[in-house]
């Protein structure tokens, strides 16, 4: 109960401070899971170009997003990291129904920035490395899928001591970016523009689709750049900035 | 033979805008009184003999015993010194037992010796029923004596004294007083005592430095430098001479005693008098008067017959006349304070001899 | 109580003792510093002021990541992790204790420091006086009269760790009994909505914290009567 109340107060403050200058600019707020933090960027630049509504972005882990969206924070479209949480804001009436859609599959990797490291599934087995880095499996799918995929290769229960858990899958790069952890399972996403140390791009067969899925929530029923937005994401633009971001498509939508 | 036991001091350098350049030498022994007006330096001289103060220049030798000179500074920590300073500065998480022993020196064993010691100081300064309590509940006079004692315990070589009694009102300072002197007669240390009062000083000093503005203006015997013409103290309206005195007998029927000074004796009304005992006369210039015969039927108790050693004019149209006592004005110091007129008229001169009036003799409280 | 899970209780063990080790640590490291910083007359001593009062307006996200690449291989940390082997000090309760040591530094240096510069300059000057060498004259007269400002610190700098999350997080890699505290554990509470838990774990925090300065506040005005 303290948490809620906590949250209502710190959510009253940020909230007075985000409801800011003119009414009349067409404008949304969107919750946005961390890892999409760059595409989102390039996507509500190229919708603003296109349909001159503003665009607000927040960034955060989907299990703090979806906290927030419950303590009444003032989003209209939520862009999680996984299906769940779209699903369980429907289901709360705090989402509309029927809005929920995948608008981008994540890739999971596994990476280190030395280059002769990582060969493929062998790595795994060889297991020649101290640490391992994951991000912590409750706060983004792709903790989930790493340990998906070690139970999958059954090397879990060899791989366990080794590891180590970053709080989001921001510093789960770190701790392999950093070379404090040899090797580690980030997201396709995160190493774009970067060429350099060893990856394998972890068959899907060995883990759950990582399906990221946006919801249209309460807040932004009425609102039209809400519902522009909504469209634009499932547009050609926008896809061709998902695809570059290093994500995939489902092969439905 | 005899090892050099003075105390030579030199200090020169600059503190913020003031400059200092102090030079002296007294003896080591009795109490020497660092004197002068507020701001002259003399508790920058005190401090820098200490070691708590370095200026550019310093230059101080106790006893043949280097403390500092232009290759070496002592800290303060290792010089043998008590140090008491104007605010008490008592340990406030002590309590006074603690505080007086502090610096004492730690001996394996408490030898009678030490104890005794102790004692002693605590009689000295009537600190008996303090020794349990905290410095916060002491009065101001009682906190300055625990300091005095907690300097003594530490076995210093000197003991330097900064204006101790200035931050105390006028009735706790005549109640401390006696426990100065009562140090001074009884413990051999060298003391240095800085003072702007020249009412303390007459009772405590046996030698004086006389400082003023930064620099040092004569160092000499106290009752010298007093009755020094030269000087601008013995051209004041309160210039005084003090002397020590010898009791050598009582008139119990008129409360009288007989007091001796190296050339003469005087009469004082004392309540009582030990005989033997040493007392410290002062006698205001103003308060002898010359006569060239010997006065008749007088009520003055006190007519001593003195040579003029030398007249100095002082103020509008007055002069001080410095008289010595015994043999050819060879013995103690008189001061007076005469008229312009009553110099001419009576005719006086250097090397006569007349006769002194000394119609007041103050006496130091036992 | 009884619904928070067994290694709950790890966590909490392990808290205390991470703020335990970084407050007994930052007590031996803070006090010279502190020391230094009221006595020292060179020009230069307010900018290390500044310095060491960094932690305070940093971000705990930059503070961390620095943090992590000075633990790592490529840093110190990494060579001392390499004398006996290992590769680096994250993700260990030594690196934590680091960690810790530098976050809470400002809480722990500024109050001994204030109270050493409340003492002035007489105090020492009556003890040299006394024969006390500086050494002595730091520990019988200095640091007693500054007992209030080593309580202050010590609680702070015990309040500061057991509170602090952001660094830990960033650079202990949750590892249960090594490195994951109970602010981590709130955390994921929070993460997976388990918000009764989180309050449970939130609330014992605070009312942990207000037992430990309520005692401290006591003890020290237990000690003050004495010999005052």
């Amino acid at each position: 109960m303290t948490f809620k109340e906590l949250f209502r107060i710190t959510l009253g403050v940020v909230t007075a401070s985000l409801m800011g200058t003119s009414a009349f600019a067409a404008q949304t707020n969107v919750a946005v899971a961390a890892n999409f933090t760059d595409a989102a960027k390039e996507i509500a630049a190229a919708f603003k170009k296109k349909t001159g509504h503003d665009t607000v972005l927040s960034f955060g882990s989907s299990g703090q997003l979806y906290t927030q969206i419950t303590q009444d924070a003032p989003f209209q479209i939520m862009l999680s990291a996984d299906e769940e949480r779209p699903k369980k804001l429907i289901s709360d009436g705090l989402g509309v129904a029927d809005s929920q859609f995948t608008y981008a599959i994540g890739k999971l990797v596994l990476w280190s920035k030395d280059p002769n490291l990582v060969t493929g599934e062998a790595t795994l087995t060889n297991g020649t490395f101290a640490k391992l880095s994951i991000c912590n499996p409750v706060a983004a799918p792709y903790g989930a899928a790493a340990i998906e995929t070690m139970k999958s290769l059954k090397l879990y229960d060899a791989l366990q001591p080794k590891l180590v858990e970053g709080a989001n899958i921001t510093q789960a790069f770190q701790f392999v970016a950093t070379g404090n952890a040899e090797i580690g399972f980030v997201a396709l996403s995160q190493l774009r523009g970067n060429t350099g140390g060893s990856r394998w791009l972890v068959p899907q067969n060995l883990y759950k689709p990582i399906k990221q899925d946006a919801v249209l929530l309460k807040k932004g029923a009425g609102s039209g750049a809400a519902a522009a937005l909504m469209v634009f994401l499932k547009g050609p633009e926008a896809r061709a900035i998902i695809e570059k971001y290093g994500y995939a498509f489902d092969s439905n939508s | 033979m005899t090892e050099s036991k003075m105390i030579e001091v030199a200090f020169r350098g600059t503190l913020g805008r003031f400059a200092l350049d102090a030079t002296f030498m007294v003896p080591a022994t009795g109490v020497t009184a660092l004197f002068g007006p507020s701001g002259c330096g003399k508790t920058t001289v005190l401090r820098c003999m200490a070691g708590l103060q370095r200026l550019s220049e310093g230059f101080c030798i106790i006893s043949g015993d280097v403390w500092q000179d232009r290759t070496t500074f002592r800290p303060a920590y290792r010089r043998p010194i008590g140090y008491v300073f104007q605010e008490a500065s008592l340990f406030p998480h002590l309590s006074v037992r603690r505080n007086l022993l502090f610096g004492a020196p730690r001996r394996r064993q408490i030898s009678a010796a030490t104890e005794t010691h102790f004692n002693e100081v605590i009689d000295l300064l009537g600190l008996d029923g303090l020794l349990d309590r905290s410095p916060q509940n002491l009065s101001g006079g009682e906190r300055q004596r625990v300091a005095v004692g907690r300097a003594l315990l530490s076995e210093p070589k000197l003991l330097l004294m900064d204006e101790p009694l200035s931050a105390l009102d006028r009735q706790t300072k005549d109640e401390i007083l006696p426990f100065l002197e009562r140090l001074h007669a009884s413990l051999s240390l060298p003391v240095i005592y800085v003072s702007h009062d020249i009412a303390e000083v007459e009772r405590l000093a046996d030698n004086l430095v006389l400082m003023q503005a930064g620099r040092v203006v004569t160092a000499g015997r106290f009752s010298d430098v007093l009755s020094n013409p030269a000087l601008p103290l013995a051209l004041t309206k309160e210039a005084a001479v003090s002397l020590d005195a010898v009791v050598r007998s009582y008139d119990a029927k008129y409360g009288l005693a007989t007091l001796e000074v190296d050339g003469g004796r005087f009469t004082a009304p004392m309540p009582s008098a030990p005989i033997g005992s040493r007392r410290r006369l002062t006698i205001a210039a103003s308060a002898v008067s010359l006569t060239r015969e010997p006065p008749r039927a007088t009520t003055v108790l006190n007519i001593l017959p003195a040579t003029i050693l030398s007249a100095t004019p002082a103020g509008e149209h007055e002069t001080v006349v410095l008289l010595g006592l015994g043999p050819g004005g060879s013995g103690s110091h008189l001061l007076a304070r005469i008229t312009q007129r009553s110099w001419d008229d009576l005719g006086l001169a250097e090397g006569m001899i007349v006769y002194a009036q000394v119609k007041g003799v103050a006496l130091a409280p036992a | 109580m009884q619904d928070l899970p067994p290694d709950i209780w790890i966590a909490i063990r392990l808290t205390i003792e991470l703020a335990a080790t970084a407050t007994v640590i930052l007590l031996i490291v803070a006090t010279p510093i502190a020391w230094w910083l009221s006595r020292s007359r060179a020009r230069w001593k307010e900018a290390v002021a500044a310095i060491v009062a960094l932690p305070l307006v940093l971000p705990p996200t930059v503070l961390g990541y620095y943090l992590l690449v000075l633990l790592g291989p490529s840093g110190p940390g990494g060579f001392v992790a390499g004398l006996w082997g290992a590769r680096t000090l994250a993700f260990t309760f030594e690196g934590l204790v680091i960690g810790s040591v530098i976050y809470s530094m400002p809480f722990v240096v500024q109050p001994i420091r204030n109270a050493f510069d409340a003492l002035g300059d007489r105090p020492l000057e009556v003890a040299a006086t006394l024969r006390a060498s500086p050494i002595r004259a730091f520990w019988t007269v200095a640091v007693p009269l500054a007992r209030r400002g080593f309580l202050t610190g010590t609680v702070l700098g015990f309040a500061h760790t057991v509170g602090e999350f952001g660094i830990v997080l960033m650079i202990g890699g949750s590892i249960p009994g090594k490195t994951k505290v109970l602010s981590v554990a709130i955390y994921d509470y929070v993460e997976t909505s388990q918000w009764h838990e989180a309050s449970i774990l939130a609330a014992g925090m605070v009312v942990f914290a207000f037992v430990v300065i309520l005692s401290m506040m006591l003890i020290e005005k237990r000690v003050s009567r004495v010999g005052e």
